[in-house]
């Protein structure tokens, strides 16, 4: 663990900052690309993750704990957002027979 | 140092991996690696709790209920309508606007420090379980009630509803 502890003295926050803009990119990218409500969802979860890493090098950066407590409670907070989000899923595709958010496009009828 | 740059390259391309995989299920497994990719890098931060809570909340549960709805709908078959050619490159072309921006903004902060854990022990549990049951008490037990909530709202949505129908005799069945 040491020599882990190491490796990450000379990374620049900035690069911790790239990587996490690059990912979330992706994310967004992902969640304007496709179609398919279940792979729109998991781009949401690559953003999701992507500020827990931003988080949790600016905690060690500041030395300051308590942003990888606010890490933690978003992970809480993930995994309720993530069982709703997927009953509410299996709820579409049991009324509509389809993944497809186009279908969803009138919201009532 | 050029353990940090060889994940992250990694996490860059299996994310893009998981935005382009045709296969529903293929997409899924690329976002196991890229979570543990992510792993790693907590690891490599000294962060032991969130490694080990990233690895087992979200490999362990989140992505396996992930597959578990996908076999309940039974989707494994690649036939997505993709978007059309002109949504697809307008999509890019709108993340690339927001990288462009979020880069830009960076560029105007000029310092950069690097990343030096003054304190070995922070993200170890003793030291995390101390903050979050004195400081952070009251938001941990209302997370707990979220999660309870959340429990009760799932079950709620995804039973199928069992209502009785009335009959055109107008009676109950």
């Amino acid at each position: 663990m040491e020599s882990f502890t190491n490796a990450i003295q000379a990374v620049p926050l900035n690069h911790y900052i790239l990587l996490s803009a690059i990912i979330f990119t992706i994310g967004v990218v992902g969640v304007l690309l496709r179609r398919n409500a279940i792979i729109i969802f998991m781009s949401v979860e690559l953003m999701l993750n992507a500020v827990n890493l931003l988080l949790t090098a600016f905690s060690v950066y500041r030395g300051d704990a308590a942003g990888q407590v606010f890490v933690f409670f978003i992970m809480a907070l993930a995994a309720a957002e993530v069982a709703i989000g997927l009953a509410i899923i299996v709820m579409i595709y049991r009324n509509t027979n389809s993944l497809d958010i186009n279908v969803l496009n009138r919201l009532k009828w | 140092m050029s353990t940090f740059y060889f994940i992250a390259f990694l996490s860059i391309f299996f994310a893009i991996l998981v935005i382009t995989a045709r296969n529903p299920v293929h997409s899924i497994l690329y976002l196991v690696l890229t979570f543990f990719t992510f792993t790693v890098h907590y690891i490599l931060l000294n962060a032991q709790f969130l490694a080990v809570v990233n690895f087992i909340v979200y490999m362990g549960a989140i992505l396996v209920l992930f597959l578990y709805t996908l076999m309940l709908m039974n989707l494994n078959k690649d036939n997505e309508p993709m978007k059309s050619n002109i949504v697809k490159i307008a999509a890019v072309f709108g993340g690339g606007c927001l990288l462009v921006t979020i880069v830009a903004s960076l560029k105007t902060m000029a310092i950069s420090q690097p990343v030096v854990l003054q304190n070995p022990e922070l993200g170890l549990v003793k030291n995390l379980g101390k903050i979050l049951f004195n400081e952070f008490l009251l938001p941990f037990e209302v997370s707990s009630l979220l999660l309870l909530s959340a429990m009760v709202g799932a079950v709620l949505l995804a039973t199928k509803d069992k209502q009785p129908k009335t009959q055109p005799d107008g009676k109950l069945y």
